[in-house]
């Protein structure tokens, strides 16, 4: 947390507090804290570095798909000999950084990055709150999910490695699977009890510290997609958690929840009562893994709608519909899981259920990607960084929503289950989907944060170069996927006659994922040099119309956020409004 | 569409699976040519250098719901009228045994046992306590029902133009029975069994693959299996038992 | 920090809480998933396996009853405690508190008990899906009894200087705990049907 201090520098006349004393020492300014806006930026550097890790657990990844059984250059060698021996990566190895790379992207990189970062340093400022609810449990839920991270880390070094069977941990895989998986276990623990801290905070401080005049009308988007997203964790994670809880047992106390009767592993008959359901652990899982993945997105649109509005310099297009889209997609989320598990065996009637309820779950999504893409009409549309970053995240979410949809037909779905089409449909959804919404937000608010812009040069060579080479990784997902390519192949499927049609494009996505990777230095340099180096601006540097732009620029640290408590007036979107002096009218000016 | 990718339509039921499958890619081609077209034109049009002043209402869009509405119309047609059913015929509407070749495929990390009833068309009873490496399946042999069946390992042969039933279980962790080809995929769950059937009706040999991680080998669990005339798999049968015969 | 976090003690007038008491019943919200998700695989796994003993014969009746009726008791006199700082009655709030806490201890030996007797006649999580479950979901549920008992121990013992200062707040802490308390008998009522009379 080096760089925190030369982010939190008070500015002028900021310290309005009246009655003196003693300044908090370091440890409880910076590491302890108990300030949304710290614990926003601890959430978001660590979740950035995560990210960071689990790209890189895949870029390594990507060579063994590339040239399948080839030293991996340079850093091969430093992998070790239980891993890769010569360089040359064990499929053992290959399987722990899949199921590490899905885990950490998920739980530690987006989710803490969407929630944990924007959410918590965004949304108290955007209701007018001096705080969030609970200071000392949202510090608690960041140092979980840190000690979570942690144990997730160390796995690595658990003998046989870390969790090798796969981020959906299928029983009765994991059951018998090295001490790794017990370690993820544990490590999922600390990261559901920090979202369930997270998720009561979020849902009290929202309906409890919006400021007067902020009627539920008058929200900012962004606030209620962050209110589904916490309901969502609040509700459905602890599905996983008793889940997590009956695997231990089962690992650790020899008990069968998830091992039937008669198992026979590699020759040996498998000790233990039996009688156990491995489809359970599905059931449980994805309840809630499906309510997670729209924990992924939801957070994402928010940031989406906030910085269109901001630059196309007119509202969103058809709030209240997007606002009931977004309700009901919450609902909804909750009744769609086992379209993941189609193929496990399903009768008539459970299937057509949930094919209708994942048809009917598709609808709101339409409806606020269609809001967002109507909102763009009638724009005076600045082209900066995070607007760039938003609008790519339209056409990317598009795409991958729209194969979600073969996906969620069953018949369809038997060819392209568990194929690289899946694969491709999702990381359109989370990677230049969420992944740019995030990177759009870091970019928004990091004059805010840091009372400084962040370079726009570098920013607009980090887009483009993100932007083509991610296509050219997924895209190519979908070619490999309908020609019947197999997701999770140590190998790349070299060894299958029917795909050696379309294998050539593993090395294409090989390149683009380093290339994917370079661009991304571009801007880990913009985001420490901008610190030092950016242009200085005022409080309102988007001429933006929340609550959130009304603070000083980068609010002091631990003194509550506002100088006198903000009253609401209008809506969130009081752009272009005719016969107004300015093109834009904050939420919190007075009626004239 | 599949058949583009290199996948030929080896079963009946092949073309009703692709026609979903196509279908659907259809209507996301229309929504994504829509609105990539809509998207570009606003970006074009709007962009602060041609369009100053920003209109706070925006755009009057009574078609979207048209839109909306006829997106969700097409749905429900996608899911009534084709999957719903053609998913049904594959798990519900299954063949007569009499009348198919049935098999017992029992997954295992990282093999594909193959087990024909023989003759007499009746599975011998199996046991786990007799599993070894000699007999994969732990078949009795000591009973007159197993006497005569055949088993083999990743190779799945079958006649052209029959119904085939597998009826398909798992002996340690779930994977997955796909046959590209064919349109079939269902997971072998341990503990359960679970049955698939399909009429192949195109002679060729093709892979097994399986379809769900299942260990370190997963991505090495490959069979064969190969659809063939009447006449060649009756020759391959009698083979296979002067193979298996002591 | 000298910011101040509005609705801790007052209601806020248009949505009529104060943020303690929605915080709780959002964790309690929460709980009663994950509670729910393993009522569910109890389910499935009682009727979805291909073996399932005669519960009666295993479990201990007698006690478990027994530990209903002090876990009822506790929950009125945790309701007790509260009403009497609602009447300004300290020393009645300590003695009802007290007693509250000493049922928690209660249960958790007559518990200790049971698990004694199990593993005694040698069963174990490992012998069945119903054992392993009996000790998953009273485990759990006993873990939640704890946490009570040590929020109750808090505000019955060191925390208690509240009511000095901050009366109300303090009347408002003693609530909050309550309603976690009455949860855990919840659970408890649900449990003991399920695992010792079904
Ligand atoms: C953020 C994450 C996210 C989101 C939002 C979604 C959204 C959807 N998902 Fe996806 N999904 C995942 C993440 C996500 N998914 C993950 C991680 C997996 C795999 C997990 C694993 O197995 O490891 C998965 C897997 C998955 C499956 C299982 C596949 C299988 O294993 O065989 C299914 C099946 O129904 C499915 C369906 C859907 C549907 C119908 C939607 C719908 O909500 C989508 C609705 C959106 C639209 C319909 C788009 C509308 C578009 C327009 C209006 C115009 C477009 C314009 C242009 C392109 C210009 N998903
Ligand atoms: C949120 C979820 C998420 C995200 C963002 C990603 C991102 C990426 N994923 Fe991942 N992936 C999964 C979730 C995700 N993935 C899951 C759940 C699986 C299934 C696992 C399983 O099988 O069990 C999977 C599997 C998976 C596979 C299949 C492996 C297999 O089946 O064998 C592949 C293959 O190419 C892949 C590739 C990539 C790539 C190239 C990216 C890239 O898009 C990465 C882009 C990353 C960035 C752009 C990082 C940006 C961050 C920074 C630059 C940090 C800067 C730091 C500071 C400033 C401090 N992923
Ligand atoms: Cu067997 Cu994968
Ligand atoms: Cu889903």
């Amino acid at each position: 947390m080096d760089h925190a201090s030369t982010i939190g520098h008070p500015a002028g006349g900021a310290h309005a507090h009246t009655h003196a004393h003693a300044e908090p020492g370091f440890l409880r300014k910076y590491v302890f804290s108990v300030d949304h806006k710290v614990i926003g930026i601890q959430y978001t550097v660590t979740a950035l570095l995560f990210l960071f890790f689990g790209f890189a657990l895949m870029m390594l990844m990507r060579w063994q798909l590339a040239y399948p059984g080839q030293p991996i250059p340079l850093i091969g060698g430093l992998l070790g000999v239980a891993n890769a021996p010569g360089g040359i990566m064990l499929p053992e190895f290959y399987n722990q950084l899949g199921a590490m790379h899905g885990t950490i992207m998920v739980f530690l990189g987006v989710v803490p990055l969407a929630v944990g970062g924007f959410g918590n340093y965004v949304m108290p400022l955007m209701i007018g709150a001096p705080d969030m609810t609970f200071p000392r449990l949202n510090m608690a839920s960041y140092w979980l999910y840190f000690v979570g991270g942690v144990i997730m880390l160390l796995s690595f070094l658990a003998p046989g490695g870390a969790a090798n069977s796969g981020w959906t941990a299928y029983t009765p895989l994991s059951n018998i699977a090295t001490v790794g998986q017990t370690w993820w276990l544990g490590g999922m623990l600390f990261l559901i009890l920090s979202s369930l801290l997270g998720a009561v905070n979020f849902i009290t401080t929202i309906v409890q510290l919006r400021a007067p005049g902020l009627t539920w009308g008058r929200l900012p988007f962004f606030v209620w997609a962050q209110l589904v997203t916490s309901f969502l964790l609040l509700l459905a994670f602890p599905a996983l958690q008793a889940a997590a809880f009956l695997q231990a047992s089962d690992r650790l106390f020899g008990s069968s929840f998830f091992n039937p009767s008669g198992l026979v592993v590699s020759g040996q008959v498998l000790e233990g009562a039996g009688g156990g359901n491995p489809l359970l652990w599905q059931h449980l899982f994805w309840f809630l893994a499906h309510p997670e993945v729209y924990v992924l997105i939801l957070p994402a649109m928010g940031i989406v709608a906030e910085i269109l509005a901001n630059n196309t310099r007119k509202p969103i297009w058809g709030y209240k519909l997007m606002v009931g889209s977004v309700i009901f997609l919450g609902f909804m989320s909750f009744v769609v899981w086992a379209h993941h598990m189609f193929l496990t065996g399903m009768g008539t009637t459970i299937s057509a259920f949930f094919q209708t309820t994942t048809m009917i779950i598709s609808v709101p999504s339409v409806i606020i990607l269609s809001a967002l893409f109507l909102s763009l009409y009638g724009g005076s549309i600045r082209y900066n960084t995070p607007m760039l970053f938003a609008l790519a995240f339209l056409p990317m979410f598009g795409i991958g929503g729209l194969t979600g949809l073969p996906l969620g037909l069953a018949s369809a779905d038997i060819p392209l289950h568990d194929t690289y089409y899946v694969i491709g449909h999702f990381h359109y959804v989370v990677a230049p989907g969420t992944v740019f919404a995030l990177l759009a937000g870091v970019y928004y608010w990091y004059p805010k944060v840091t009372g400084r812009m962040m370079n726009e040069m570098l920013g607009k060579i980090h887009f483009i170069g993100s932007f083509i080479t991610i296509n050219l990784i997924f895209m190519p997902m979908f070619i490999q996927g309908l020609a019947g390519m197999n997701r999770r192949l140590y190998d790349g499927g070299q060894q299958y006659a029917h795909v050696q049609d379309v294998l050539g494009w593993n090395l294409t996505m090989s390149h683009a994922s380093w290339g994917l990777g370079l661009f991304q230095l571009i801007f880990i340099v913009n985001f420490f040099m901008s610190l030092k180096t950016g242009k200085k601006v005022d409080a309102n540097p988007w001429r933006a119309t929340t609550l959130d732009w009304a603070a000083t620029t980068s609010p002091p640290l631990a003194h509550g956020n506002f100088e006198t408590v903000p009253t609401v007036y209008r809506d969130a979107y009081g752009y272009s409004v005719p016969g107004a002096s300015a093109d834009f009218i904050p939420q919190h000016a007075e009626k004239a | 569409m599949l058949e583009w990718f290199g996948l030929p339509q080896g079963s009946a039921h092949s073309a009703e699976i692709d026609y979903v499958v196509d279908l659907t890619h259809w209507l996301m081609l229309v929504l994504c040519v829509g609105w990539g077209l809509f998207f570009v034109y606003t970006l074009i049009r709007f962009r602060q250098g041609a369009n100053p002043v920003a209109n706070h209402h925006g755009i009057k869009a009574v078609w979207s719901k048209y839109l909306e509405g006829l997106i969700v119309l097409a749905e429900v047609v996608l899911l009534v009228v084709f999957s719903i059913p053609a998913y049904n015929a594959r798990v519900a509407a299954f063949p007569a045994e009499p009348q198919s070749t049935v098999v017992r495929v029992v997954a295992e990390q990282f093999a594909w046992n193959v087990h024909y009833p023989g003759p007499d068309g009746v599975f011998g009873r199996t046991d786990i306590r007799l599993v070894n490496t000699d007999n994969p399946l732990g078949l009795d042999r000591s009973e007159a029902a197993a006497k005569d069946d055949l088993f083999t390992i990743n190779e799945f042969n079958m006649p052209v133009d029959k119904p085939v039933i597998v009826h398909l279980t798992s002996k340690d962790v779930i994977h997955s029975f796909g046959l590209p080809q064919m349109r079939v995929k269902q997971d072998a769950v341990p503990g359960l069994v679970h049955s698939v059937w399909f009429t192949p009706t195109m002679t060729g040999d093709w892979e097994i693959a399986c379809s769900q991680l299942c260990g370190l080998g997963h991505y090495r669990m490959r069979g064969f299996y190969t659809v063939q005339s009447q006449a060649d798999f009756n020759a391959w049968v009698q083979e296979q038992r002067e193979l298996m015969a002591p | 920090m000298d910011m101040q976090i509005p609705y801790t003690i007052d209601t806020r007038p248009d949505t009529g809480l104060t943020n303690p008491k929605l915080g709780i019943w959002l964790f309690l919200a929460s709980e009663v998933m994950l509670f729910g998700a393993l009522f569910s695989s109890y389910v499935l796994l009682r009727w979805g396996g291909d073996y399932w003993p005669n519960q009666a014969e295993i479990v201990n009746i007698p006690l478990a009853t027994l530990n209903t009726a002090v876990l009822i008791s506790s929950s009125v006199t945790m309701v007790m405690s509260w009403a009497s700082l609602k009447l300004h009655d300290f020393s009645k709030y300590k003695l009802y508190m007290g007693l509250t806490f000493l049922a928690g201890v209660a249960f958790l030996v007559i518990k200790t008990i049971e698990y004694n007797e199990k593993f005694s006649h040698g069963l174990y999580p490992s012998t069945n899906n119903f054992i392993a479950i009996y000790f998953l979901m009273t485990g759990l549920h006993a873990l939640h009894v704890i946490g009570g008992m040590v929020v109750n121990g808090f505000l019955w013992g060191p925390g208690a200087k509240m009511w000095k200062t901050e009366p109300e707040k303090f009347t408002n802490r003693v609530e909050v705990a309550g309603l976690y308390w009455h949860f855990v008998d919840l659970v408890w009522i649900f449990l003991f049907p399920v695992l010792y009379l079904l």
